[in-house]
């Protein structure tokens, strides 16, 4: 197993006693898998994959990669927040290359791999412009091509696109899909969009809320990854199969925090 | 029977009023370039007119307040002496030494107590309090210890911007975005790495605009600090003109201290203009 998540729990402590926020998550993850984690607000998704990257510890259970301990940020994950952490006094290529930079790379060895991810992702053109010159897709896959740099074992992404308009949203998911399929880069992505889950993913995790537990694990089999595929009856029938889960799951927390 | 039929009809009669379209009073939105410098200009220029307006067509004791002309003839006579330069260049010395070491101290200061919580407890109580100090009260003390030469005078402008600096530049440092900082983690950035290559370029134009504004702190404590006793400076030029009752010599004074303090703020915002652009709201 690459990614091994292990009776995860985290609890967090709040006035009224703690709150248990992920509860017994278990997951495994191969190399080279498109992983979506699909949940409502409250589900604790982005709570997990804070675990995952290590910028949070959990209150029991453990986070593998590779066989290794998470106990720490490091550039073993490459991270995509959900907002634009772009260096905004940093060119293009000088955001590319600053994590290698951070890590002592040489300056020539950097460049040329920055270079590289630059052009992987299509802004080759945009080297030389600054972030707030950029539009929000183009940001995004700056952030992308900066976390690849690395080289890192999975890429994490928070809602990558949840700020970008629908437009924009389709044709990173196309980008997405076609990075993947040319790096076999091992994904694993938080999203509140079911279509986007269905589109992109090998597999889905649906996340029940308060407390977050992974209620069901689906395999996603299209028959293909175009736009077409979203008017197949395969993939409504997974779309509605999630939205259902989670229309089901986000009305029972809610009745029980009435209760 | 059916309350949510229709709303309630409230001053039907009334027409709709609309905003109205205005050139000088728009909110929060620049006006035409030419009405910008043509008020700019104005703000100047009124001032100036009134003044001689006043001196010219009013019967006004010159003692009370001289004509324009007569502050230039001042202006010329105290330059042609050199002692006007010489006093500038005392102010600027003093103002000078005195801001450069409180902003030397605060910045770095300023920046650990933004960015941990642990230094921030330890020093803002003790900054926060000695803020409310003002620095002019500290003159008894300072002569007491340092005498009357430039220390006192150099440590009064110390004291009266590095406390401020450095609250002011430790609240730019809180605005840094989580974020970033998280991200630096997750390139593999080190937290001193984070300090230096991200966190401190991300503050530096918060950074300088404090300086800027506290520089001008320093250019009021100067005048201060030469009431202490000083044979020249800008401020002593002021005290010994007031005694003599030279009220033309206390406008060139102000009037030099105006416009060195405009310059330097000018400056200032040229600065950051060009070593930040990436922090320029501007398009």
């Amino acid at each position: 197993m690459y990614l091994q998540i292990t009776n995860l729990h985290k609890n967090f402590e709040t006035k009224a006693g703690p709150l248990v926020v992920l509860k017994d998550i278990n997951m495994l993850i191969e190399q080279g898998e498109f992983i979506c984690a699909v949940g409502a607000s409250g589900s604790g998704k982005s709570t997990l994959l804070r675990q995952i990257a290590g910028l949070d510890s959990p209150s029991s259970g453990e986070v593998r990669i590779d066989g290794k301990l998470i106990t720490g940020p490091g550039p073993d994950r490459g991270m995509v927040f959900q907002h634009y952490t772009l260096y905004p006094w940093m060119n293009v290529q000088q955001n590319a290359e600053f994590g290698l930079k951070l890590q002592g790379l040489a300056k020539k060895e950097r460049r040329e791999r920055a270079s590289y991810y630059l052009s992987v992702v299509g802004l080759t053109r945009f080297a030389k412009s600054l972030p707030k010159e950029l539009s929000g897709g183009m940001k995004q896959r700056v952030a992308i091509a900066r976390a690849l740099a690395s080289e890192p074992k999975v890429l994490l992404m928070d809602e990558p696109f949840g700020a970008l308009d629908v437009h924009t949203k389709e044709s990173m998911h196309e980008f997405m899909l076609d990075l993947w399929q040319r790096t076999h880069i091992t994904v694993f992505m938080i999203t509140h969009d079911v279509e986007e889950a269905v589109f992109l993913s090998n597999r889905i995790y649906a996340l029940g809320a308060r407390p977050g537990t992974v209620r069901k694990e689906i395999k996603v089999q299209l028959p293909d990854r175009s736009h077409a595929v979203k008017r197949h009856a395969i993939f409504h029938d997974y779309r509605d199969e999630l939205m259902d889960l989670l229309r089901k799951h986000g009305q029972e927390a809610s009745l029980a925090v009435a209760a | 029977m059916n309350p949510s039929s229709a709303p309630p009809q409230i001053n039907s009669q009334k027409p709709i009023k609309t905003l109205r379209p205005s050139t000088f009073w728009r909110l929060a939105e620049d006006i035409p370039p030419s009405l910008n410098w043509g008020l700019m200009v104005a703000s100047i220029a009124i001032p100036l007119f009134l003044w001689w307006l006043v001196t010219t067509l009013g019967n006004v004791d010159p003692k009370f307040l001289p004509s324009p002309a007569k502050v230039i003839a001042a202006f010329q006579r105290l330059w042609s002496t050199g002692d006007l330069q010489k006093d500038t260049i005392a102010s600027l010395w003093r103002v000078g030494v005195g801001f450069l070491m409180a902003a030397l101290c605060s910045i770095p200061i300023g920046v650990l107590m933004g960015s941990f919580a642990s230094i921030r407890a330890l020093l803002e109580p003790m900054f926060g309090l000695m803020r409310y100090m003002p620095a002019p009260a500290f003159i008894p003390l300072l002569i007491l210890y340092l005498g009357i030469g430039e220390e006192p005078k150099i440590t009064l402008i110390f004291i009266g911007v590095f406390f401020f600096n450095s609250l002011m530049v430790m609240d730019t440092v809180k605005f840094v975005p989580k974020d970033l900082i998280e991200a630096t983690y997750m390139l593999g950035g080190k937290r001193l790495q984070t300090l230096l290559q991200v966190i401190f370029p991300y503050v530096l134009p918060g950074i300088l605009d404090a300086c800027r504004i506290n520089l001008a702190a320093a250019w009021q404590l100067v005048i201060v600090s030469e009431l202490i006793a000083a044979t020249e400076g800008l401020g002593r030029r002021i005290s010994v003109a007031g005694r003599f009752l030279r009220t033309d010599e206390i406008f060139v004074g102000l009037i030099v201290i105006g416009v060195i303090g405009l310059t330097f703020d000018l400056l200032f915002q040229y600065v950051l203009r060009i070593s930040c652009r990436w922090a320029s709201q501007k398009r």
